[in-house]
């Protein structure tokens, strides 16, 4: 952070006029971009090999599953895996428009709450001197490293406590305080030049202003990335033993549930996994395309 | 904060030094207020039941009995004097942390930096790409068809079409085979939550920042990365470093998903297997917690020497 600033602090010695001259990176060559390009294209191939299969799976017809040599694609795509998994779906009493609706509901709550909220704690953690910071944020790393088959037992009971079993709450918010989120949120914030949030102070600005007004927006790299995670996290939501009513379970939950017993087809495993896959995928390219680099920092300067 | 000062005199400087802090509480009421609805989720859903789970493990929690007993530390001295299972599972863990844990870092580090130098578009598909298995749950049907044991398996016609085997290998059964298969498609879904976070670290660094650098003589990718980008992405990297060590030390869907539980021979049996056997397969809570115990505590020590290795580019 300090040999940034400093490269940074020299830069108004140089004349402007040579400075938009040379707006474009230091010593690009054509080739090495290529070689780049190369290397992470053949990377990328093994890395959507096994993605491609299951998506090519998921529409071969039954009598294409067994044939040696194993082909990586079908010439007779059909949608009977789907139409089948739908269909059995459709079977269940609880409307599948219910699931639907679960899943967009849990995913969306979660995600937004746990952007919101994180950030704001992060912001705090990360910029602002208040007695009790240090500790909070060992507690939240220890936190990330803690893993224990008991926690969720432990959950169970506090939920119990707190007569949120069986309750939609009990699939959001268990999933909203992300200690991930906001370790990732705070790493990002340590960044922001104290000396923009003093300047706003001087302004007059509060510190929700500030965090909202001026941090954040300039953090969005890192808070897309948090929705990703979010998202993420959140559409895979099952519930688990929190709910065990029908109408609420979510979507992944079914899905799962009819491709295992229902019809257990090798097809229809993929066809479920390829539609649990979509929505996480669509959010990501939404959420990366939002991601302008010009924004960082927006011409602040430490 | 408060030292342990002696005498009279000091009860004084003590009260003063409360009241200030006081004073810096209320000064700071704003950034509690904007805390308080993470913190309150936090302690409720986080930290009560890890504060509830920090006991079980000296105890012969089993689900059934209630109250568990209080049994100290015998669990702790069976782990590591009756186990061998354990043992073994903790060899493997390390084999297992070894392989994935730094080899993951540094490629999602190389791969977030070689991204960075593509135009927009192409950053964006090539990190959905690389990104992609840690979105694909149900992925493991897939990876059990590429190493399957018999000749309809992906690897096995690959490898029997070019001559170089006769029969299939047993990938997924055959112990000398298991632990190399779960490593290759741990790395797969390993570009995950720290190349994420590292691909935005890239992109925080302000652009203005490299122009000056193109002035002040970075004549090259390679100078721009270490003068520039380094120094700026400390948190990232810290951030994905913690990410790193928790998903290296507690794998265990991967193996479990792909090789079944128990592998044959225990040869992909971590410690987090091990806890899940314990846990959900036994219902001998209280060993399982106590195995879980010892986990955390390595995953302690190892966070501690990466902060010190990251040391100086962190806060």
């Amino acid at each position: 952070m300090r040999k940034r600033s400093s490269a940074a602090e020299r830069k108004p010695a140089v004349d402007p006029g040579k400075l938009k001259a040379s707006s474009r990176r230091a010593g690009r060559k054509i080739g090495g971009s290529v070689l780049i390009f190369l290397f992470l294209t053949v990377l990328g191939i093994f890395m959507v090999l096994p993605i491609w299969l299951m998506i090519v799976n998921s529409v071969k017809p039954v009598n294409e599953m067994f044939i040696f040599p194993p082909k990586w694609y079908t010439l007779n795509p059909t949608l009977d895996n789907f139409k089948d998994t739908y269909r059995v779906l459709g079977q269940m009493w609880v409307p599948f428009s219910r699931y639907v609706f679960n899943s967009l509901f849990v995913t969306v709550s979660v995600t937004v709450l746990q952007c919101v909220f994180a950030s704001m704690a992060a912001f705090c953690l990360a910029k602002v001197n208040f007695p009790g910071r240090k500790f909070l944020n060992a507690v939240i790393v220890l936190a990330l490293l803690y893993n224990s088959n008991v926690i969720y037992l432990m959950q169970y009971m506090v939920m119990a406590k707190l007569h949120l079993i069986n309750r939609m709450a009990a699939l959001i918010l268990p999933s909203v305080a992300s200690t991930m989120g906001l370790y990732l949120m705070r790493q990002s914030m340590t960044a922001v030049p104290d000396a923009m949030i003093e300047a706003a102070k001087v302004d007059g600005a509060g510190l929700f202003t500030i965090c909202w007004r001026i941090v954040i927006p300039n953090q969005k790299p890192a808070l897309m990335t948090m929705a990703i995670f979010a998202f993420q996290g959140a559409w895979n939501i099952t519930g688990g033993t929190f709910v065990y009513d029908e109408s609420l379970k979510t979507l992944p939950t079914v899905i799962q549930q009819a491709a295992a017993g229902g019809i257990s087809r090798q097809g229809v495993a993929m066809a479920a996994a390829v539609i649990l896959f979509v929505p996480p995928v669509l959010f990501f390219i939404l959420a990366q395309s939002q991601v302008m680099e010009t924004m960082a920092h927006s011409g602040i300067k430490d | 904060m408060v030292n342990g000062a002696k005498g009279t005199e000091s009860i004084g400087a003590k009260k003063e030094q409360r009241k200030q802090i006081l004073r810096q509480i209320a000064q700071n009421r704003e950034a509690y207020l904007m805390m308080a609805p993470f913190m309150l989720v936090f302690i409720v859903f986080t930290v009560i039941p890890v504060l509830m789970s920090l006991p079980v493990g000296l105890t012969d929690f089993d689900l059934a009995q209630f109250p568990p007993k209080w049994v100290g530390l015998s669990n702790f001295y069976n782990l590591f004097l009756n186990d061998s299972i354990f043992i073994k599972s903790i060899r493997v863990t390390l084999v297992f942390a070894l392989f994935t844990g730094p080899l993951s870092y540094v490629l999602s580090f190389l791969l977030a930096w070689l991204i960075n130098e593509m135009s927009k578009p192409l950053k964006v598909i090539f990190t959905l790409i690389f990104y992609a298995p840690s979105m694909a749950s149900g992925v493991y049907a897939v990876w059990q068809l590429i190493f399957s044991g018999d000749s309809y398996g992906i690897a096995n016609a690959a490898l029997m079409n070019l001559g170089i085997t006769h029969s299939a290998i047993q990938w997924l059964t055959d112990s000398r085979y298991i632990l190399t298969v779960v490593i290759i498609v741990q790395l797969w879904v390993s570009m995950g939550a720290g190349f994420l976070a590292m691909r935005a670290g890239f992109q925080n660094i302000d652009p203005a920042q490299y122009e000056a650098g193109a002035i002040e003589g970075i004549r090259n990718r390679w100078q721009e990365l270490i003068y520039i980008t380094l120094p700026g992405m400390g948190p990232s990297l810290l951030f994905a470093a913690v990410m790193q060590i928790v998903s290296a030390f507690t794998a265990d869907i991967v193996a479990r998903n792909l090789v079944g539980f128990p592998s044959t021979d225990y040869a992909a049996h971590t410690i987090m297997t091990h806890a899940y056997d314990y846990g959900w397969v036994r219902f001998e809570m209280g060993y399982a917690s106590a195995i879980c115990m010892i986990l955390f505590l390595a995953m302690y020590a190892a966070n501690r020497l990466i902060n010190r290795l990251l040391g100086k580019y962190t806060e």
